[in-house]
């Protein structure tokens, strides 16, 4: 079983105090905490063998590229893609996202085709498409959630037609904490012959992702969320896709040839990485995975399992709390209204007692459309919180309850 | 009185709380009384942006002075554009623009506020500069 207090000691941001308050960190869907392990890796990389790699003949530039190759390979194992060329450093998840948008939109986006969303999105996975397709002349059609925080899929049966080119859908709802059903997603757009890209920038650090066993064909993550560095992120995708897809950025790194008359690109993954890329962040990124592969996926998974049913029940005790979403399958996220107290309100003076937690329309606002709200009050748990801290939490929401009345 | 002499007398009320949950539980009451914006204005014309919870603020002009009004949806804004208005409204459109607010951060609200919501309280100071600029300016064609 896991030990969050032995977790804990590994991550010196909260041991810190706010407001001379103990520091109670329920913020980990908008970005984690580092373990030592991974700000150690990256202090460890600038004081011993920065350099640039891949083109490097010497001892420095051939570790760093050992290392930034090494991190791949722990990420492709991760996912449990086929290869390692299948696996592309982006910045983060929203930049996977416009890759495809741009790449994957050059090669197979035309006039009247169609892409689809769910009513979930995150921003990030709902503008880049609609860029694409006002690019394109192309149409974003949106798969319905029900009010339980589900996505509708009957509906999305329905809607899937020979004009649906991608789907692209959210791993866990980064608003309500809804676990989607991708894979029964993926299995009915590959009957309809849509690709499915997932988004699973909440999913990565609350239980294992297994790409091949849910037939994505692209998935991606940012390095932040799951105790890595900021700044650096992964894209997924079948090789067979990626090998029809354009570049994305010209530059170093991504080419095999070039002179003024042709330039011919370099193989996967390199084709979709140029530049310099952010080696120290891809080694902070491998530090955190390996931090999580020790700790085990499946402990933490089920270690949140009881955090997250503490959560929702301290929260169901108090009267004027409505909690938003109650989905079959939830991960890591709550989101609540606290009655007739704007949440801003509440989340003022939360964080005065030491609470980080979010407040606002969590980059979702046609989400919030759909409850007809501006906002909520979010909890976002990791393995490092407490049942304690959950307790204080449900003490504080009380107490200020009280300042508003 | 001056601007600055509102201001004096917002800070001299604060000074009187040591503990930031009075400050805040002042804050809360003072919101009660802002004088409310007439619902009509209630609009997203009205809607300043940049604030996390809704602010509506309307200006007129008499006897060459801006009078605002104004909402919020959230209580603690409230008592902030409460306190906003106590110093602004019922001065001359040149004062108004030419002011420099110190009350927020000598009453040790600025520091206990989340950058968006100092954001949104710059962009309240602004809506409200440009309110008076635009009675000024109009002042001055006729």
């Amino acid at each position: 079983m896991l030990d969050p207090l032995k977790i804990r000691r590994d991550f010196p941001i909260l041991e810190r105090q706010v407001y001379g308050r103990p520091l109670v960190y329920f913020d980990n869907a908008a970005t984690t905490q580092k373990p030592r392990q991974v700000i150690e890796a990256i202090s460890d990389y600038y004081q011993t063998y920065n350099s640039n790699i891949h083109r490097g003949v010497h001892y420095l530039s051939q570790q760093a590229t050992q290392a930034h190759e090494n991190a791949r390979a722990r990420i492709r194992k991760f996912l449990n893609a086929r290869e390692s060329h299948e696996i592309i450093f982006t910045r983060g998840t929203t930049e996977a996202i416009n890759l495809i948008a741009a790449s994957f939109g050059k090669a197979f986006i035309r006039p009247g085709d169609v892409i689809m969303v769910s009513e979930l999105e995150h921003h990030s996975n709902i503008v880049p498409w609609q860029l694409l397709c006002e690019d394109r002349g192309a149409e974003l059609r949106v798969i319905p959630i029900d009010d339980q925080g589900e996505i509708l899929m009957d509906v999305y049966r329905e809607l899937l037609d020979e004009r649906v080119k991608l789907v692209a859908v959210t791993h866990v709802s980064n608003a309500l904490g809804t676990v989607v059903p991708v894979e029964e997603i993926i299995r009915l757009a590959h009957l309809n012959g849509s690709p499915v890209l997932v988004d699973g920038a909440q999913a990565v650090a609350h239980f294992p992702v297994d790409v091949q066993a849910m037939d994505a064909d692209f998935y991606c993550f940012s390095g932040h969320k799951i105790f890595g560095p900021m700044g650096i992120g992964v894209l997924y995708g079948k090789t067979d896709w990626l090998e029809k897809m354009p570049p994305y950025q010209g530059g170093g790194e991504m080419i095999s040839e070039v002179s003024f008359e042709r330039t011919t690109y370099n193989e996967l993954p390199f084709k979709f990485e140029a530049g310099t890329p952010s080696v120290s962040d891809t080694i902070g990124l491998d530090a955190a995975l390996a931090y999580l592969e020790q700790t085990g996926l499946e402990e933490v998974r089920a270690y949140e399992h009881q955090l997250l049913m503490h959560l929702l029940m301290r929260l169901s005790e108090i009267s004027f709390i409505r909690i938003l979403g109650h989905p079959r399958r939830q991960s890591g996220v709550v989101s609540f209204l606290p009655g007739d107290i704007h949440p801003y309100d509440m989340g003022t003076i939360l964080d005065k007692l030491g609470f980080a937690l979010r407040t606002g329309n969590h980059c979702a606002q046609p989400l919030m459309n759909h409850f007809g709200i501006q906002g909520t009050i979010r909890a976002s748990l990791a393995f490092y919180n407490t049942v304690e801290e959950i307790d204080r939490l449900a003490e504080a929401i009380r107490r200020t309850e009280i300042m508003f009345r | 009185m001056t601007i600055h002499e509102i201001e004096d007398r917002i800070v001299e009320e604060f000074s009187q709380f040591e503990d930031w949950m009075d400050k805040y539980n002042y804050l809360i009451e003072m919101g009660k009384d802002l004088p409310k914006i007439d619902e009509k204005y209630k609009t997203d014309q009205y809607l300043i942006s940049g604030c996390q919870s809704r602010v509506w603020l309307h200006a007129e002009y008499r006897d060459d002075k801006v009078l605002f009004t104004a909402d919020s949806d959230a209580v603690i804004t409230k008592g902030i554009v409460t306190l906003l208005i106590r110093v602004l409204s019922g001065q001359a459109a040149e004062t108004i623009i030419q002011s420099e607010l110190k009350f927020i951060d000598q009453i040790g609200l600025k520091e206990h506020l989340s950058p968006t919501r100092s954001n949104g309280l710059t962009s309240m100071v602004k809506q409200m500069k440009l309110f008076a600029l635009a009675f000024k300016t109009r002042n001055q064609s006729n």
